[in-house]
């Protein structure tokens, strides 16, 4: 292990590779086409390998390398060209780009690897690095809280960009969290196989997103998001919601790219000609 | 301690619904971060001091049977005895052979995680000889007959009220929460003791080879009393201690402090080199230097491994873990806690035994980022997980229990997933399956049991983005690659 060498990031391309992860694609894909359209918008063209299906995290991180290997071998041949790969996610990211060359040593495709993980960006990070975005911020007034994943923050290294992009965001107000940088106990199997701990911990980043006063939680990881959103809507449900007359509702959530186009576009833009989210409890799932 | 899943499972639940000592955890580890963090703050870099930390321990193993070899020598050439031990077993006996020839009844002990891991309170008890805890945090634990539950503060689980409770009932002095008075109190026991002890013994935090010095960093006082007042001194050391040069030991030292109390320095910095020599007025007769390997040279022998080894015993990776900070030191049935536990305990002890430790860890890798050496602990969890499962083949034979983790019903599940995620079609056949069932997952059913107790389950969506994407990237995907290659 050596220390971090600080990125280099490119000039803007004239197109990039967009590799949507599982859970954007199952769970969230009206907020993995707002990411394709937010880079579209600044004049770049997204290609989107029909190919892709996960970057073999899951079983990597259970120690099942020839199961996640195997897959990553089919996800590698999918960006031959030599662009930017741009990926909604800190955790799958963090995958491709900082444990792909580990679990490819040694093999074939180690140089096809290394190659790979110099070409990953996480989203926010490129939206910011790259691509220098302005935003012009067409929403209501609104206080949010931003949960940084731990891939995101210690793995891609990705501190600044996604509360940069909500600075930009003019009537949107950032709020802190408590203990803002620890793990919401999601951590993939670690949910159900240490789900006790994991629930201890999701309880934990719940109490500080309910008092932080934020309206909506917004973070760049899906599994974070599935964590505490899950768990939000449960204690929502469970506290009697906001049926409750007297009672304010609780926060919402929704996974950030999706949260910025409709900033920018002024409100819930229907997009892809499915329905979209709105801001409400459990808003993040894809009706 | 039982040392297996099962029993982890148990005790960390227990944990989890000890309303006193999460208070009591969350209330000192709140603490400890804070003070850890002003003083890396406040440091031009501390990021850089770390980076040098860990090329200087990097170094170190590189060399260590050189080191080891170096460090003797010049020990024994100022009239330290230096003694090997392969085991635990050995170093006991060791320790004990020296306090029966010396015809001592008590030893009074400064901390020495290596004395735990050798159970050497007991082994002594067996043969009749007394031994005392003299850091403040491990006489209570005594007291309580807990091990400790902190690499650092042994008895962080415990509130000033409960060891109040315990002072009272213990040494059957009035009740006092007050910590001056109660600190007042350990002193005047511990005091007499050591008037009395024939033999102390101390744990070592750094050795330097090139001068032969002994490095023991505390704050009590006790440390010194333990290596200056009683006529022997024993210190106990794991192989890794060793450092080449006296100049590598400042960084190491504030990065050590910063990291596990905050402290510029700490209130007692001990640099023993010899016993008394003729003339002085103090310091011990004898000065013993017993050196551990309890499976270390196994963990040295793999290279990615052995960074385990680098680790310098600050708690820091303790007090981030979102792990540790929720169930505290003693769920685990280990002598080493947390992050570096849970990568060490799996390597000394096997990993049939402690292969369920690697598991216990979302890989968020606050522990790696304020560790002080660098230690990738992650990364060595990952390791070890897949050793669990699928061993490296020939070669490493130094990991006790490779494979034992292998599970027929989840090597199963990953193989199937293998399958889906290996055909795009079949996987986006899945993912509309899921599309449709994804308001009627059973959730009552295995796993998901363990999510939905306070957690909704996600609902997947309709359509995917595979589908959403579909027209216009399939068609923009095969132009812009036939262009490449024209
Ligand atoms: S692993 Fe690092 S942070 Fe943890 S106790 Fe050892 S040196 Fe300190």
């Amino acid at each position: 292990m050596h220390p971090p060498v600080k990125r280099e990031y490119p000039s803007k391309p004239e197109a990039v590779y967009f590799y949507g992860t599982c859970l954007v694609d199952t769970f969230f894909p009206q907020s993995g086409l707002a990411a394709v359209e937010l880079i579209e918008r600044e004049g770049v063209r997204v290609i989107f390998p029909q190919g892709q299906t996960c970057c073999g995290q899951p079983p990597f991180n259970s120690g099942y390398h020839r199961e996640a290997r195997a897959v990553a071998r089919e996800q590698l041949a999918l960006f031959p060209a030599d662009l930017p790969v741009v990926v909604p996610s800190g955790s799958c990211g963090a995958m491709l780009r900082v444990h792909y060359p580990g679990l490819f040593a040694g093999e074939p495709e180690a140089g096809a690897a290394e190659a790979l993980a110099s070409r990953v960006f996480e989203w926010s990070d490129f939206m910011v690095q790259v691509l220098r975005v302005k935003l012009a911020d067409k929403g209501p007034p609104l206080k949010v809280a931003y949960h940084p994943s731990c891939h995101m923050l210690r793995e891609m290294k990705v501190r600044d960009a996604p509360q940069s992009l909500l600075a930009q965001l003019e009537r949107v107000e950032v709020l802190p969290l408590a203990n803002q940088e620890e793990c919401c106990g999601f951590g993939g199997a670690f949910s159900v196989k240490m789900g006790d701990v994991s629930r201890a911990m999701v309880a934990d980043k719940c109490r500080a997103v309910r008092q932080s006063g934020a309206e909506l939680l917004l973070s760049m990881d899906a599994g974070c998001l599935i964590n505490i959103g899950g768990a939000l809507d449960r204690l929502e449900r469970d506290s009697g919601g906001s049926a409750d007359a007297g009672k304010e509702s609780g926060p919402s959530w929704m996974p950030l790219p999706l949260f910025i186009q409709q900033r920018v576009t002024g409100g819930v833009q229907p997009a892809g000609g499915t329905a979209s989210l709105g801001a409400q409890p459990g808003g993040g799932h894809a009706a | 301690m039982q040392l297996d899943a099962k029993q982890f499972k148990r005790d960390r639940a227990a944990a989890l619904e000890n309303k006193p000592l999460r208070r009591n955890l969350e209330r000192a580890m709140t603490t400890i971060r804070g003070r850890r963090n002003e003083r890396f703050s406040q440091f031009v870099d501390g990021e850089a001091l770390q980076w040098i930390g860990h090329a200087i321990k990097r170094n170190a193993l590189a060399n260590l049977p050189d080191l080891l070899e170096q460090l003797e020598e010049q020990l024994t050439s100022r009239g330290i005895q230096v003694h090997w031990a392969e085991t635990t077993g050995d170093a006991n006996r060791i320790v004990k052979d020296i306090a029966k020839r010396r015809g001592v009844g008590l030893v009074i002990k400064g901390k020495s995680m290596v004395s735990e891991e050798m159970e050497l309170n007991d082994y002594l008890a067996g043969h009749g000889i007394e031994a005392l805890e003299a850091d403040l945090g491990e006489f209570i634990v005594q007291l309580a007959g807990e091990p400790p539950s902190h690499l650092v503060a042994p008895a962080v689980h415990l509130s000033r009220q409960e060891i109040a409770v315990l002072f009272h009932d213990e040494l059957g002095e009035e009740y006092t929460e007050d910590i001056q008075a109660m600190t007042a109190l350990a002193r005047r026991v511990l005091r007499e003791k050591f008037q009395q002890a024939g033999m102390g013994v101390t744990g070592v935090n750094f050795a330097v080879a090139e001068t032969g010095t002994i490095a023991l960093v505390e704050n009590e006082g006790n440390g010194r009393m333990c290596t200056t007042v009683p006529p022997v001194h024993v210190a106990l050391m794991g192989i890794e201690k060793v450092i080449p040069r006296l100049d590598e030991m400042s960084p190491l030292i504030r990065s050590l402090t910063a990291s596990a109390t905050g402290q510029p320095i700490s209130t007692y910095f001990n640099w023993l080199s010899s016993p008394r020599r003729p003339g002085e007025k103090d310091g011990p007769e004898e000065v013993h230097l017993v050196i551990l390997d309890n499976g270390r040279s196994s963990i040295y022998a793999d290279e990615e491994l052995r960074e385990t080894l680098d680790c310098i015993r600050c708690g820091a990776c303790l007090n981030i873990c979102p792990v540790y900070s929720r169930i505290g030191g003693h769920a685990y049935s280990t002598v080493y806690m947390g992050p570096i536990g849970k990568i060490l305990t799996p390597q000394l002890a096997g990993l049939e035994k402690g292969g369920h430790l690697a598991g216990a860890s979302t890989l968020c890798g606050a522990c790696y980022e304020v560790c002080p050496v660098k230690i990738p602990i992650p990364d060595l969890l990952l390791r070890l997980r897949r050793e669990g499962v699928q061993p490296t083949p020939a070669g490493i034979a130094t990991l006790k229990g490779a494979g034992a983790k292998a599970s027929l019903g989840e090597a199963m599940v990953w193989k199937g997933w293998r399958v889906v995620h290996n055909r795009p079609a079949l996987y986006k056949l899945m993912t509309r399956l899921l599309g449709f069932a994804g308001r009627t997952l059973p959730k009552r059913m295995g796993p998901l049991r363990e999510w939905s107790a306070t957690r909704d389950l996600p609902k997947a969506a309709n359509r995917s983005l595979h589908h959403l994407l579909r027209d216009r990237s399939n068609a923009w995907e095969a132009g812009k690659i036939r262009s490449d290659s024209e």
